[in-house]
């Protein structure tokens, strides 16, 4: 059975592309397989453990109950984006760092990119609702406390009251 | 002696920058010109016959390269080996039944392999899988793991009745004897059922065949590589030069990892010899929870006999353990049951039979912990009985009962999973218990803070719980630390990592042995091409038997340092100091050589390296303890029971452990809130469940509750250090000491909140759920 084909123009990290892709690829598949930008992780493929999450016109969203098409003449931001400038860190990345916020990293690009949004859109936030914002993106390694610290550390640092 | 700067530090992690920046290399990232993809067609049956597999359409479809069957594999096709022998236990019986690398005539269990198709995309591939027709003829189902054992139970494997995987008796004193001494004797029946790692990644493979080399190179999310490349080397036919094997960045493991040898660990490497090409297959989430090994159900009936003081007598167990359609990875898990029972306790007499049983489930293989939650459910639970039954204090009883400090090493007179005697080589249970009824301020509850809150109507409970954990088990592990041109320092180990930080750890390690800093060495783990032995990442052991390795061999080099600086400097080797990347003469600072010179001056291009000793700055060793070397724990929790929909609130949680000495207490405190985490997991909020016809009705992480950041508390943590006997660094394992008491404690602290057994309801069974305890309150 023949699929339909489109083109896909769309910018991933401030990067313009066009691709020609099947109708039906997921966008999470577009990004790591097409455009080979292979920091986004797919976990479940079925919306519900938040790897994926990229940021779509600066919303998290998850790249694996998306189809490629949809991101036609979207801004996309992804782990690889999310770092200022190469060799350095964002702050979000850097207290992940400092309070051994990952351990196998697999969740962590879709954790860093929806804790980006959230802290963007109000970096005075409390514990409970650092646990609340992170609570679509599950982590089997770490039981969330590091993550919860490392986004509070980070919080503070981007300008919010803590 | 260089002083330890590094070790015992929390040092942040070598790892984390490529991971936070998305730049680390997972199976999945593994790109190669023309890859091809795979992917695997699935029994929808738990139990039935094979009739024909009509693949025609699905080769014809456009873009599917190859399908094959069972009838293709030819002599490829034979059940897979054995990864881990019973041990020589007297008088046990083992019937070896291991999986195959695609079903033939039956399939077993839910999702077991019928198929494989290859073809240009995954998409195109899992079209092809739709085009397949298989006649099944559907066969009864012992899906139940009580029924499974009964003599007319339906029969996994034919000529397997009553569908015995094993039994094993272990013996130590006389049980019937003591109990007739007893004051107390409490039998009870315990159900412990436990889920599935479920890492966040899932299963990968990839494999190319490159024809003119003739060589394969896999890429695999194993936690035990080495054994992989063996084992694909034997399967094969080829030599074990001819194969690499690489575990890159593994995104969690926890023993979902370790089966040797998973049906597509084998199929794509054979495939991709076949098609003389690379193939890439992924499991994708639906197939990882009937196609990645589970852990699962046991049945106890257990008793204790105790003296008038709450002092144990003896143990007598006997238990059903569900091992799924095979039972490659032998008698690991319910053989950590049977010694889990006896804990940081004097346990005189013991007495403990079990019955692996075949059933029509996935394969049951070690998941963190590993059958010690259910052993250490049975004690916790009897000793709270106890407690109960004699107005003894839950506290109090288990003080009462350990192992005095003075009692080391202990002698439990029983075989551990490792085949060598259950010996605790050291510890010290009564200040872990004392600092951990501390920081929960456990008589403050008990005496105000529980009685204030009952009396304004809020369900509030605690629960104290101890437990050991044989961690750092044999065989061996070997590291090679080398001192390049550059001056940096480079690891080399057999071990997998799946996310504990080995980067940094063994990192550590040899920083303070060398004098340079833990960013300028580099580990390299997980390659078969770089480092030839090695057994895997498993059983707690990763940082205990391969740290103490790289510490040996950077012992090593640092000797070879001394003893070609001396040379250079003309001096004797206590002048030198080795430190700051550089090697000096004490009081002569002028006299200084960096160790990247050095190790080139250790490797000349003229002149001759003297007999007898060996080029460069480089050492490798080996370590294999003589046994393991036994953690131990006490958690605590305080919560509150919402009387309307029985969710829980943990209001406070404790960890007190003694992992020995601690390379790096940030990672340590890591690895003990992930272990918490799945715990809690285990012990509220997952379950793994089947109909009688063995189907998994639950099989999305939608339906299977991973705890969210929501469900797990925030934890205190603390300390005490009794350094392990067994290896020169006196660390001990933490892998799994989080995970392994949670649902005792949960049963503990429910009860309490809810007071159950003042209206003669008790806690017998894991996992537990809002509704479940509903039910339970009501009966």
């Amino acid at each position: 059975m023949l699929q339909e084909l489109l083109t896909v123009r769309t910018s991933v990290n401030h990067v313009s592309y066009a691709r020609v892709v099947e109708v039906r690829m997921l966008l999470s598949d577009f990004i790591r397989h097409e455009l080979r930008l292979t920091g986004t992780h797919v976990g479940c493929e079925h919306g519900v453990c938040g790897a994926c999450t990229i940021l779509v016109d600066g919303l998290p969203m998850r790249s694996c109950l998306m189809l490629a098409p949809q991101a036609e003449g979207r801004e996309i931001l992804t782990v690889e984006g999310l770092s200022p400038e190469p060799g350095q860190l964002h702050p979000i990345q850097e207290a992940f760092r400092e309070t051994h916020g990952l351990q196998c990293g697999f969740c962590t690009p879709g954790i860093l990119m929806t804790m980006k949004a959230f802290l963007d859109e109000n970096p005075s936030r409390s514990e409970e609702e650092i646990r609340e914002a992170l609570s679509g993106n599950l982590c089997r390694c770490t039981g969330y406390q590091h993550i919860v610290a490392a986004v509070a550390l980070a919080a503070g640092r981007m300008g919010g009251k803590g | 002696m260089v002083k330890n700067r590094y070790f015992g530090a929390p040092v942040t992690r070598n790892e984390d920058e490529v991971l936070l920046t998305g730049r680390a290399q997972f199976v999945d990232d593994v790109d190669l010109a023309d890859l091809l993809h795979a992917a695997v067609l699935r029994s929808p049956h738990a139990h039935a016959r094979i009739g024909a597999i009509d693949t025609a359409r699905a080769c014809a479809r456009d873009g599917v390269v190859a399908v094959y069957t069972a009838a293709d594999l030819g002599e490829f096709w034979r059940p897979a080996p054995l990864v881990v022998p019973p041990p020589p236990i007297e008088g046990l019986v083992f019937n070896q039944r291991t999986q195959f690398p695609l079903a033939k005539d039956k399939v077993r269990h839910l999702g077991e392999a019928l198929a494989l198709v290859v073809a240009e995309s995954r998409y195109v591939a899992e079209d092809a899988l739709g085009d397949i027709v298989v006649e099944f003829d559907p066969l009864p189902v012992a899906a139940d793991l009580e029924k499974a054992s009964a003599i007319a139970s339906a029969r996994v494997h034919e000529d397997v009745p009553g569908n015995i995987a094993a039994t094993v008796h272990q013996r130590k004193g006389d049980y019937a004897a003591t109990a007739r001494e007893a004051a107390r004797i409490i039998k009870r029946r315990f159900f412990y059922e436990h889920g599935m790692a479920q890492p966040m990644e899932t299963r990968g493979v990839v494999a190319q065949w490159d024809e003119r080399a003739e060589r394969l190179c896999v890429w695999a999310t194993t936690q035990a590589p080495t054994s992989l490349r063996n084992g694909l080397a034997a399967l094969l036919g080829i030599n074990e030069a001819q194969v690499r094997v690489i575990a890159p960045f593994v995104g969690g493991g926890f023993g979902a990892k370790l089966l040797m040898y998973y049906p597509e660990e084998l199929l794509i490497p054979w495939a991709a010899i076949r098609l003389a090409g690379s193939i890439k297959w992924i499991e994708d989430r639906g197939e990882h929870f009937v196609a990645t090994t589970h852990e699962r159900g046991q049945i106890h009936d257990a008793e204790i006999a105790l003296a008038e003081d709450g002092k144990i007598l003896g143990i007598k167990d006997e238990f059903l353990h569900d091992t799924g359609a095979y039972n490659p990875y032998g008698l690991t898990v319910p053989i950590n049951s049977q010694c889990s029972i006896l804990g940081p306790y004097h346990v005189p007499s013991y007495d403990s039979a079990f019955t692996a049983v075949f059933t029509n489930k996935p394969i049951v293989a070690p998941y963190r912990g590993a059958g010690r939650q259910h052993g250490v459910f049975v004690i916790e639970r009897l000793l709270d009985i106890a407690a109960r039954e004699m107005g003894i204090d839950g506290t109090e009883i288990r003080r009462r009962n350990f192992i005095a400090a003075g009692a080391f090493p202990y002698r439990n007179e029983i075989m551990f999973q490792d085949f060598t005697e259950l010996r605790y080589d050291s510890g010290d249970y009564a200040p872990i218990l004392d600092r951990a009824l501390e920081r929960i301020d456990y008589r403050r509850f008990k005496q105000e803070e529980q009685p204030r809150l009952r009396a304004g109507g809020v369900r509030s409970g605690i629960g104290v719980v101890c437990y050991i954990e044989g961690t750092g088990i044999g065989p061996y592990e070997g590291a090679r630390v080398q001192i390049q041109a550059n001056g940096r320092v480079c690891v080399v180990t057999g071990i997998g990592t799946q996310g504990q930080g080995h980067y940094t750890s063994l990192a550590q390690i040899v920083a303070d042995r060398l004098g340079v800093s833990v960013g300028d060495v580099d580990v390299i783990t997980g390659d078969t091409d770089r480092f030839y032995w090695g057994a895997g990442t498993f059983a707690s052991r990763g940082a205990v038997v391969a740290g103490n390795a790289v510490y040996q061999a950077a012992e090593a080099v640092h000797q070879k340092i001394l003893r070609v600086a001396a040379e250079h400097f003309s001096c004797k080797e206590d002048e030198l100091i080795v430190d700051g990347g550089e090697v000096s003469v004490a009081g002569k600072p002028d006299q200084r050589i960096e160790l990247g010179t050095l190790a080139t001056k250790a490797n000349p291009m003229r002149g001759a390296v003297s007999p007898g000793t060996e080029p460069g700055l480089e050492a490798t060793r080996y370590f294999g303890p003589e046994s393991g070397t036994v953690a131990s724990g006490v958690h605590a929790m305080i919560v509150e029971v919402d009387p309307e929909t029985m969710m829980v609130s943990i209001k406070d949680y404790v960890v007190v452990h003694d992992c020995g000495t601690a390379i790096n207490p940030l990672i340590v405190a890591g690895q003990i809130h992930g272990g918490v985490a799945q715990g809690i997991g285990n012990a509220f909020y997952e379950q793994l469940v089947f109909d009688d016809q063995g189907q998994l009705l639950n099989a999305t992480l939608a339906d299977y509750l991973l705890p969210t950041a929501l469900d797990i508390p925030p934890m205190t943590l603390d300390h005490t250090v009794t350094a392990s006997k067994t290896n020169p660094l006196g660390i001990k394992g933490v892998g799994e000491a989080g995970a392994i008491p949670v649902g005792a404690l949960f049963a503990q602290a429910l009860e309490d909140a809810l007071d159950l057994p003042a209206r003669g309801v008790e806690i017998l069974e894991v996992p537990l759920s809002p509704s479940r305890l509903w039910e339970l309150s009501r009966s």
